[in-house]
């Protein structure tokens, strides 16, 4: 088709048919060159042996446990960009403050003797501590961020995001300084058990179970409930749901809070898994968790989770895996390079996500 | 041969065929009007014969050549010029800075030149302001003077389409794509356009095909009316001769009715 | 224009506050005082207050009072203003109404920092809010309390707060002239409090420099660091007075009208001389500024060049790059490799002849991050350019990279730019290095700005698609924006490379790309002048004042949140929100085309009057 048999007048010079194809050219080489470089590091690695199968299942269940959190993290971000196409930046600091929360409440806690006889009890309260806090946050910003933003051009509600970000992350350092907090040991996750050959942490496996449980239960609140229907409406078009007479702004700020109360939840889980948090730590999850929703699809709540869960792992098992064979030294420092490559590869070559539903309505 | 000739034209939008086998000619110094009901494939096929749309199937030759493929930009460069149904304009550049904009392709200073404001460079940005002005002076006094520094979103509708038309026209096409360049104006500015669009053909010899709605003014602009319905050409003719076409009253009363 | 022109239902979409007012919005002035309440219980929580307590700005007033006491007089000011109406309506008079307006906010805010005062004094919080200290109320200062006690203390509060929010909303009592003269003479007041370190040393390095007997004035102004009460008069006097003369109903020509009256010889001379004055007086800047202020501009010329760089991406292409900070990088680095005797190359050139290689090295690595991203829209586009900044910034930290980057102990030794024999060592020759890179980014920007690549940039971040249909090739206009970007901030890096001696990678993290964009934004998109400004107001200020350091990018993210919620529109301008706001602009059009019908003809030489187009 492409015959061009022209000579185009002005300066249209065969240079110009050519871009496209440069264009084009170099973005394969970088396709090809990552997948060398990604089967070249796994083939030497597995051959060389260097870690056990137990240690790559470790790797496989921390990730696993990592990825949840990054899931629910992912699930504001994608619930968000559903009904409002645009990505909230600072959603990385609301699960931050959810963490935060977590420690303080935790941390007067297990000053209590509920901490030890009743440890479950006493995670339950922190949790619904961390998830009321992160939604007041998240609404908070939506009705003084983002409200007045609705309708302009979706780079206006970003900056304000990247602002409110940086805002809320230097708010937190001066009000409870910039040191890192430590959350206090719970001594009834303490420990693993064997599973099918896997040895999980009791810790991985609440963190696991929890945020399974809060993504069955988001599934059910979006398709089963009068609120989540109106979310999906709106999601779809905001005006023909306002004319079926849907509450907009309010539907919008419901899916701000159960955004928001998700990266709560997400927050404490996180603060169990890693034990610190810093007013700086909802940063790189905050990317990360954006990566999961790309991956899974922006806009698609089960893209987000299966996204999360994917990234946790290649975290979690590509220094190891990729890294390590192709011989560079102390690879697991240059993990969040791992994530941020997947990030950009992801957007480049694959921004509909593994399960790109929505995207072909999103162009423009 | 034909100026512009489309052979088996075809596009599809998710199972919607909009665009349907079409074939069509333009001659060079022609006025062309296409006509059709709402969704019958007049814009989409604006936007394959500038390639903002990609081809599925079938053939677009200017002078013979295939265009089908090529960067919009580049049509643009080999003669093919546009307006948009919903004038869309650069609203925050001034009225002169968006005709400057359609010189792009026919000058070519890069940005070392423009640094060193090099004496090409500057008579090469003279030319480029004079042929703006030229363009806009086409609707007399409308967008020149004052108006000429004023950002694009301040004027008037009728004036912003007229400030598109003339940033078509500022590129030197041979073939320009006016999309219902008379929407939203009053008959008597409507009656003005048409005047100057037959001025228009008769300065410069550009072929015009223009997307039109209001019979009267297709039936005193165009020597030759085609007629779209589903993505498929139904009619070819003289406005005389397509008005009497039994599919064309069918079409248009078929489902007009209930519409209009 | 009567009443009836506008529909009712445009009425009532526009809100209540468009609306004539009937009364005093006793709600509004409500929430404002609770926002102000809020705002003030917040710099003192997050330690704001205390942290500024240490510099007196206008006598025995310390900064971090001035500061509350702004957000009182702010919020009051606001909080009295009338409301708006729309066209055609006549505004309320003002009234006794801007003064409850006023005292109700103040109150309002007076009491919620009163109950917050009660609190922190009754309950220790130290533990979670660090910066809650007991000399906030409890002991020695009373920052809060303003030395008193508890219960005289929150009296004080309530009633300052009360009486500085009616004294603000007053002020709309005095007509716009004199109300704008008051205004004017509080903003430089505490303008010359601020600065003063600056403005002293300004004074006297004229005397050693011009010996112009300038020193003493400053004795006049300031006593101990701090306006002394003749300063506050003679500065408040000076901008009153200035402030009523430049709004006297006579308005005399302005001076750029005048100058083109002049004959083409007479105003080229004109020209000639400014400039002159202006290099003469450039020249000197740095002795008179002494090494310290040198250096604080040298930060600020440095973010300068990098925010002239961004603003040919962001504001003139429209491409927001968050990972703008690695450009710095790729140029520090390459320089610091070729100059430093100690880097892994061990070259050790000089710095000319790094040059080319900077300008190599970060066209480059615009091409790489540019190339990938050329599909990509907007948001996406940040995140992954963020993510490109990332990747750069620990690759220079990595292990793996060590031997040729050097790892965290990065690369030392970084020798100086040398002119000739001459070297330029320390802030005050280094300002010359600096300046002249600035001048030669302002001008390449303004070059292209008016151009053929700079209407292409333009036209493609207003419409992308259409920029393309007329004839932009969007390849080469992003490629471009990102190549020209690039090597600025490569510039930007070389110098702050030689600048520093020596490169550490955590000195090119996100937070500098942040930094950059909130100097354009702030500054305005797509404006020279306004970038300028801003680069010496946001990075330059805090340099200064270091107390203000900690809380810079709380500021920050504020400013960037501000400007967006209230002035969108100076940020990319695109296309659809035109057709957004099309349907407005039909029925306005209808109206126009009404109106406009008799001049139809003549409208050629004329300006219309405009106000009905804008907005």
């Amino acid at each position: 088709m492409a015959q061009n048999s022209l000579t185009p007048k002005g300066p249209l010079a065969t240079k110009r048919a050519l871009q496209l194809p440069l264009v084009d050219g170099f973005l394969w080489l970088v396709r090809i060159a990552a997948i060398a470089v990604i089967l070249v590091g796994a083939y030497n690695s597995l051959i060389s042996m260097r870690l056990s199968g137990q240690q790559w299942r470790d790797l496989v269940v921390f990730g696993l446990a990592q990825g949840s959190v990054y899931a629910l993290i992912a699930l504001g971000y994608t619930m968000v960009y559903g009904v409002l196409r645009f990505i909230n930046f600072a959603h990385g600091e609301v699960f931050m403050i959810g963490a935060m929360t977590g420690f303080f409440v935790s941390d007067a806690l297990a000053r209590t003797p509920l901490w030890l006889t009743q440890p479950f009890l006493a995670l339950l309260i922190v949790l619904i501590c961390c998830m009321t806090v992160s939604a007041l946050v998240a609404l908070l910003l939506e009705r003084v961020a983002y409200r007045p933003l609705r309708g302009l051009p979706r780079l206006v509600p970003f900056i304000t995001a990247i602002g409110a970000s940086f805002f809320l992350q230097y708010a937190i350092a001066g009000l409870f300084g910039v040191g890192v907090k430590s959350y206090p040991g719970v001594p009834a996750l303490s420990g693993s058990f064997t599973f099918l050959g896997f040895r999980i942490l009791k810790v991985h496996l609440l963190v696991i179970v929890v945020a399974v449980v809060m993504m069955a239960g988001l599934y059910l609140y979006i398709e089963k409930t009068k609120a989540g229907r109106a979310m999906r409406a709106v999601a779809e078009d905001q005006e023909t749901a306002r004319l079926m007479g849907i509450d907009v702004d309010q539907t919008i700020a419901r899916v701000f809070a159960v955004g928001g109360a998700l990266a709560g939840a997400a927050g404490l889980l996180f603060g169990l898994v890693f034990g610190n948090v810093n007013f700086f730590s909802g940063f790189l999850p905050g990317i990360k968790a954006f990566t999961a929703a790309v991956l899974g699809g922006i806009g698609n709540p089960i893209g987000a989770m299966l996204g999360g869960l994917t990234l946790g792992s290649v975290e979690s098992l590509g220094p190891s895996l990729v890294l390590v064979g192709l011989d560079i030294p102390s690879a697991h420092q240059l993990k969040d390079v791992v994530a941020f490559a997947a990030l950009v590869l992801v957007l480049i070559f694959r921004p509909t996500g593994i399960l790109g539903e929505r995207v072909s309505e999103e162009r423009g | 041969m034909a100026l512009l000739g489309i052979r088996g034209l075809t596009k599809d939008f998710g199972g919607i065929r909009a665009v349907n086998g079409l074939d069509l000619d333009v001659d060079a110094g022609q006025i062309i009007s296409v006509i059709g009901p709402n969704g019958a494939g007049k814009t989409t096929l604006f936007n394959l014969i500038t390639g903002m749309a990609p081809v599925d199937a079938g053939e677009i030759a200017l002078d013979g050549h295939d265009i089908v493929g090529l960067r919009p930009s580049q049509i643009l460069g080999l003669g093919i010029a546009r307006t948009f149904q919903n004038v869309r304009l650069f609203p925050e550049m001034t009225v002169r800075e968006n005709v400057m904009v359609a010189r792009h392709c026919r000058t070519r200073s890069g940005m070392l030149t423009a640094i060193l404001r090099l004496p090409s460079f500057r008579r090469e940005e003279a030319q480029t302001r004079r042929r703006a002005e030229d363009a806009l002076a086409f609707f007399g006094a409308r967008l020149v003077g004052w108006r000429l520094e004023t950002p694009a979103r301040s004027l008037s509708y009728a004036n912003r389409r007229r400030l598109e038309i003339a940033r078509a026209i500022a590129s030197d096409p041979r073939l320009l794509l006016l999309d219902e360049p008379t929407a939203g104006m009053n008959p008597q500015e409507t009656q003005e356009l048409t005047g100057l669009i037959h001025k228009l053909r008769d300065r410069t010899g550009i072929a015009i095909v223009l997307i039109e709605h209001d019979m009267r003014v297709v039936k005193g602009i165009s020597e030759r009316v085609v007629v779209l319905d589903y993505g498929q050409k139904i009619a070819d003719g003289t406005y005389r001769e397509v008005a009497g076409n039994e599919r064309v009253i069918e079409a248009y009363l078929g489902r007009r009715a209930t519409q209009a | 224009m009567a009443e009836q022109a506008i529909p009712a239902e445009v009425l009532e979409a526009a809100g209540p506050t468009l609306l004539p007012a009937r009364g005093v919005d006793l709600r509004r002035s409500a929430r404002l005082g609770l926002t102000a309440g809020g705002v003030a219980v917040f710099v003192s929580a997050n330690g704001m207050v205390e942290a500024f307590s240490k510099r007196d700005i206008v006598g025995p007033i310390s900064l971090g009072y001035a500061m509350l006491l702004g957000v009182a007089l702010g919020f009051g000011y606001l909080a009295g203003r009338p409301p708006q109406v729309l066209q055609g309506f006549a505004a309320p008079r003002p009234g006794w109404r801007n003064l409850v307006g006023g005292l109700l906010a103040g109150a309002v805010a007076g009491a919620v920092m009163a109950v917050f005062l009660v609190l922190i004094a009754t309950f220790e919080v130290r533990r979670i809010f660090l910066n809650i200290g007991p000399e906030l109320v409890r002991e020695a200062p009373r920052l809060l309390t303003v030395g008193q006690d508890l219960g005289p203390g929150l009296a004080l509060i309530f009633g300052l707060a009360t009486a500085l929010g009616g004294l603000a909303g007053t002020l709309h009592l005095l007509r716009e002239r004199w109300r704008r003269a008051v205004l004017a003479a509080v903003l430089w007041v505490v303008l010359f409090g601020l600065l003063a370190s600056v403005v002293i040393q300004v004074l006297r390095g004229i005397q050693t420099q011009l010996r112009l007997w300038t020193a003493p004035i400053a004795d006049v102004l300031y006593a101990g660091g701090a306006l002394s009460v003749a300063g506050v008069a003679l500065v408040a006097a000076a901008a009153f007075g200035a402030s009523l003369l430049r709004t006297s109903g006579r308005r005399r020509r302005p001076l750029r009208r005048r100058l083109d009256q002049l004959p083409d010889t007479s105003r080229r001379l004109v020209r000639v001389a400014v400039l002159a004055v202006l290099l003469l007086g450039l020249g000197l800047l740095p002795q008179i500024l002494g090494s310290f202020l040198s250096e604080v501009l040298n930060i600020a010329g440095i973010f300068l060049l990098m925010a002239l760089g961004l603003n040919i991406v962001v504001g003139f292409a429209g491409l927001l790059d968050l990972g703008y900070v690695a450009f710095f990088a790729v140029g520090a680095y390459t320089t610091a490799l070729l100059i430093s005797p100690q880097s892994s190359l061990g070259l050790g050139w000089v710095f000319w002849a790094a040059v080319p290689f900077v300008i190599l090295a970060s066209a480059v690595a615009g091409l790489m991050v540019g190339t990938p991203v050329l599909r990509m829209r907007g948001d996406y586009l940040a995140i992954v350019t963020l993510g490109f900044g990332e990747i750069a910034r620990l690759l220079f930290l990595s292990d793996w990279l060590k031997p040729v980057f050097g790892g965290a102990q990065g690369i030392i030794r970084i020798r100086d730019i040398t002119i000739g024999p001459v070297e330029l060592r320390g802030p005050q020759a280094f300002f010359y290095a600096i300046f002249l890179f600035v001048l030669l980014a302002t001008y390449i920007t303004y070059a292209l700005q008016d151009s053929r690549i700079g209407r292409a940039w333009a036209a493609m971040r207003e419409d992308e698609s259409v920029a393309e249909a007329m004839g932009v090739n969007i390849v080469v206009a992003k490629l471009s924006a990102f190549v020209v970007g690039a090597m600025l901030a490569g510039f930007g890096g070389a110098l702050f490379a030689t600048k520093i001696g020596s490169i550490f990678p955590h000195s090119f993290n996100v937070i500098v790309s942040i930094t950059v964009l909130v100097v354009i934004i702030v500054g305005g998109m797509a404006s020279v002048p306004g970038v300028v400004v801003g680069a010496l107001v946001l990075v330059g200020l805090p340099e200064l004042l270091r107390e203000f350091e900690e809380y810079r990018f709380l500021l920050y993210g504020a400013l960037l949140i501000f400007m967006m919620v209230n002035r969108p529109e100076g940020f990319i301008p695109s296309g659809r929100r035109a057709q957004e706001l099309h349907e407005e602009d039909m029925a306005q059009d209808a109206w126009l085309r009404e109106r406009a019908a008799d001049e139809r003809e003549a409208d050629v030489t004329a300006p219309a009057p405009r106000k009905a187009g804008e907005g």
